[in-house]
């Protein structure tokens, strides 16, 4: 499986977005560079510092590995793929409406009932709710990869509480401090106004009996939570205040949060929290993370949840092999990026396929994520093939395929210099009163050499993510 | 018929109260079945934060309470005019599809006891096989009240063969959906005959039945809903349609009294 190389195919030769890099790259002393990367280590590391604070145990797993070469995208090819990722989130918002509402879809037979009804991610509670500016889903991390010079698929749709911005922010803001100049010989797009643009996306989507300024917080789980420090780093950063359950209640019915001089009223809140522990009045009543009554307020439109409860329900991997029907039935148009070619085992046919080509494909769980519970048949042994298939036989409606798609390299700088590694990419998608992403996104890359997992916690880096301003 | 109605919960505390919330389902609407003439919902000792729509069309308050005052008492009292429709409320309101009613809830999940009172009601007329479920619970789960709790389940009450309206409109439920159909979770009102006072609220169930909507049955007293019910609230079990469910943070235990009023 010969993989596309983003800098350098081996039929073309060094591609065009990459020419100014390469240019300052060649004029750089590799000495200076290996240095550079020891730099940068420290520079995480300094930062990591900071993470680790809130919890020493997860330390290491918040250091997750950089490497200094940056991923490169040409103005041109950028423009593509937002132009693909608008039309998807903008039909994703619309499935969602549907879905809550008249469920015209299920009614024109598009997509098969059972998919929702036996869906535990869809929120009964839901029904009938219209957000503010008809918007569920906020914030969509979009996964894309790319096989070839103009093959871009997407291959999951974040829509629940997509995490890993801060890393996209960090990367940059390290990349500049190692090196300035680099930054004055390329033109590359900014991305430190993502949070100003977030606050601004959620602002456009207040109450739509408010008046005024809306206040805005972040809710997280709190300090145990993995992802703690970006919560609090993008409350900083947006100049809003970072909340837990526990400071909130109902109050002169909006939610309210304890300040110093009583009880202040929230009228948008970007919570990460999961929708179960959301609110123990109306889902897990065990939660001691949600804020009892949030749903009450939520369906008197007194506060904007982002993103909306039931979210969950359009990017479950069951769902996402019908989003080409999906994008289709509510744009009118066909999908600008094209989906995965995927295989559902819950269709016998599909299943037999699959059981016969368990050795090529990629199987995933359909409520799996972060790249746990998941078959690579090519690099699997054959023992985990055929446990694989066991409980492919026992459950196969648990499960999806895909076909071991040969993801683009990039390089990384490895202690032998140069060495190509398969790389995907998480733009972020702001959603309100129109859809905002910023230039950019975070690059997951597989250190491993031929490694096709990109996910941290299998043992993947990030690389800072440049579009160019061409 | 004209109902006057009168529902006093008095909640009282051995200590202050943190914080507690309760959603209050306890405002009827008119419907096909009933219009409601007047109606008010009144708090002392606790505060109305809200008041919606749920997801069921319910009207839904959330009140909360806080610090001193350890008495909370909520009356719901109005009249309702009422209409004989042999049980049948018709085709549903709002978005809920019919399929959401079809899958178990805790509640009405059911097991062997379920399953073996569903396996005996015979094939035949849609409507019939639901007469013949509710005879069924008529007979095996006798009324008799204090011996099961909010939190029963329907199999569990086909275990004991006794409950409350709760209980009977639970294992209907379960039953009926799985015989296949759409069944929900009535709260409400019922004039008794000779009982002007009552110690608690009825409840009793619906299925849907192709070409004639939501159908009521009250395996309680066996008969179809008529002019003597009043209906408060619907759901998928009790949880959902209970005309009171709260949450309460901190030490206080709580004692509840009600008293229910419904006459001509």
């Amino acid at each position: 499986m010969v993989a596309f190389d983003e800098m350098n195919p081996a039929t073309t030769g060094l591609r065009r977005p990459y020419a100014a890099y390469n240019d300052w790259l060649n004029a750089q002393d590799p000495a200076r560079l290996t240095e550079k990367m020891r730099d940068a280590e420290r520079v995480f590391r300094k930062t990591g510092i900071t993470f680790a604070v809130y919890g020493e145990a997860e330390a290491a797993e918040r250091l997750i590995p950089f490497d200094i070469v940056p991923r490169i995208i040409s103005g041109q090819e950028w423009r593509r793929l937002t132009q693909g990722i608008e039309q998807r989130v903008q039909a994703l918002n619309a499935f969602l409406d549907d879905i809550y509402h008249r469920q015209e879809i299920l009614r024109a037979g598009r997509i098969p009932k059972r998919l929702i009804a036996e869906n535990e991610a869809f929120t009964p509670e839901m029904i009938g709710v219209r957000p503010p500016g008809g918007v569920y889903t906020h914030i969509i991390g979009t996964d894309i990869v790319r096989t070839g010079e103009n093959e871009f698929f997407v291959l999951e749709d974040n829509a629940r509480t997509p995490s890993g911005v801060s890393y996209m922010l960090e990367n940059r803001e390290t990349m500049m401090q190692l090196f300035p100049e680099l930054f004055r010989q390329v033109k590359v797009l900014p991305v430190e106004n993502y949070p100003a643009l977030l606050r601004q996306s959620l602002a456009a989507v207040k109450p739509a009996n408010l008046d005024g300024p809306p206040t805005i917080a972040v809710l997280t789980p709190g300090l145990y939570n993995s992802a703690y420090f970006e919560h609090a780093f993008l409350a900083d950063q947006m100049g809003v205040e970072l909340v837990e359950g526990q400071d909130l209640r109902v109050v002169d019915g909006h939610v309210a949060m304890r300040t110093t001089e009583g009880y202040k009223q929230i009228d948008v809140l970007y919570r990460r929290v999961d929708d179960a522990f959301l609110d123990p009045l109306t889902f897990r009543p065990d939660s001691a993370l949600g804020v009892p009554g949030i749903m009450d307020v939520y369906r008197a439109g007194n506060i904007t949840i982002a993103n909306a409860p039931g979210t969950g329900i359009s990017d479950d991997k069951a769902i996402y092999s019908y989003m080409p029907e999906i994008v289709e039935f509510y744009t009118g148009r066909k999908a600008i990026l094209p989906n995965v070619p995927t295989w559902r085992c819950s269709e016998p046919d599909s299943l037999k396929y699959v059981l016969e080509h368990l050795s090529e494909l990629v199987v995933k769980e359909v409520h799996g994520s972060g790249g746990y519970g998941m078959l690579v048949g090519p690099t699997a042994t054959k023992k985990d093939i055929e446990t694989f298939r066991k409980k492919l036989e026992a459950r196969p409606s648990n499960y999806i395929a895909q076909p071991t798609l040969a993801l683009s390299t990039c390089p990384i700088l490895t202690e032998k210099g140069l060495a190509p590694r398969h790389v995907d990419l998480r733009p972020y998608v702001l959603v309100s009163d129109r859809v905002r992403i910023v230039p950019g996104g975070l690059t997951r890359v597989a250190l491993k050499e031929g490694s096709l997992v990109v996910n941290s916690s299998q043992g993947g880096g990030t690389k800072d993510t440049w579009v160019l301003d061409d | 018929m004209r109902l006057k109605i009168t529902h006093r919960t008095e909640y009282s505390y051995d200590q202050p109260i943190a914080y507690a919330l309760q959603r209050l389902r306890l405002a009827p609407l008119s419907g096909p079945t009933q219009n409601v003439v007047d109606w008010t919902l009144t708090i002392d000792g606790a505060r109305e934060e809200l008041r919606y729509l749920d997801h069921f069309g319910n009207d839904t308050r959330l009140v909360s309470m806080s610090g001193a005052p350890r008495n909370v008492t909520i009356t719901a009292s109005g009249e309702v005019e009422t209409f004989d429709k042999a049980g049948v409320f018709g085709p549903g309101k709002g978005f809920a599809p019919l399929w959401l009613y079809l899958p178990p809830t805790p509640q009405t999940e059911p097991g062997k006891g379920v399953g073996k009172l569903a396996a005996e009601v015979p094939e035949g007329p849609a409507l019939e096989r639901l007469h013949i479920l509710m005879k069924l619970i008529f007979d095996r789960i006798k009324w008799q009240a204090g011996t099961t709790a909010v939190t029963t389940t329907a199999e569990e009450a086909v275990g004991q063969g006794v409950g409350v309206c709760q209980d009977h409109a639970h294992v209907f439920i379960a039953a009926a959906r799985k015989l296949g159909f759409p069944a929900r979770y009535v709260s409400g009102y019922l004039l008794m005959e000779g009982a002007k006072d009552q110690v608690a609220s009825h409840a009793w169930a619906e299925a849907h039945v192709d070409g004639l909507g939501w159908v009521g049955f009250d395996c309680t007293n066996d008969v179809c809903p008529d002019e003597r019910y009043v209906r408060l609230a619907c759901g998928r079990d009790y949880r959902e349609a209970a005309p009171v469910s709260g949450i309460i943070l901190g030490q206080a235990n709580e004692r509840l009294a009600v008293s229910l009023t419904v006459e001509q």
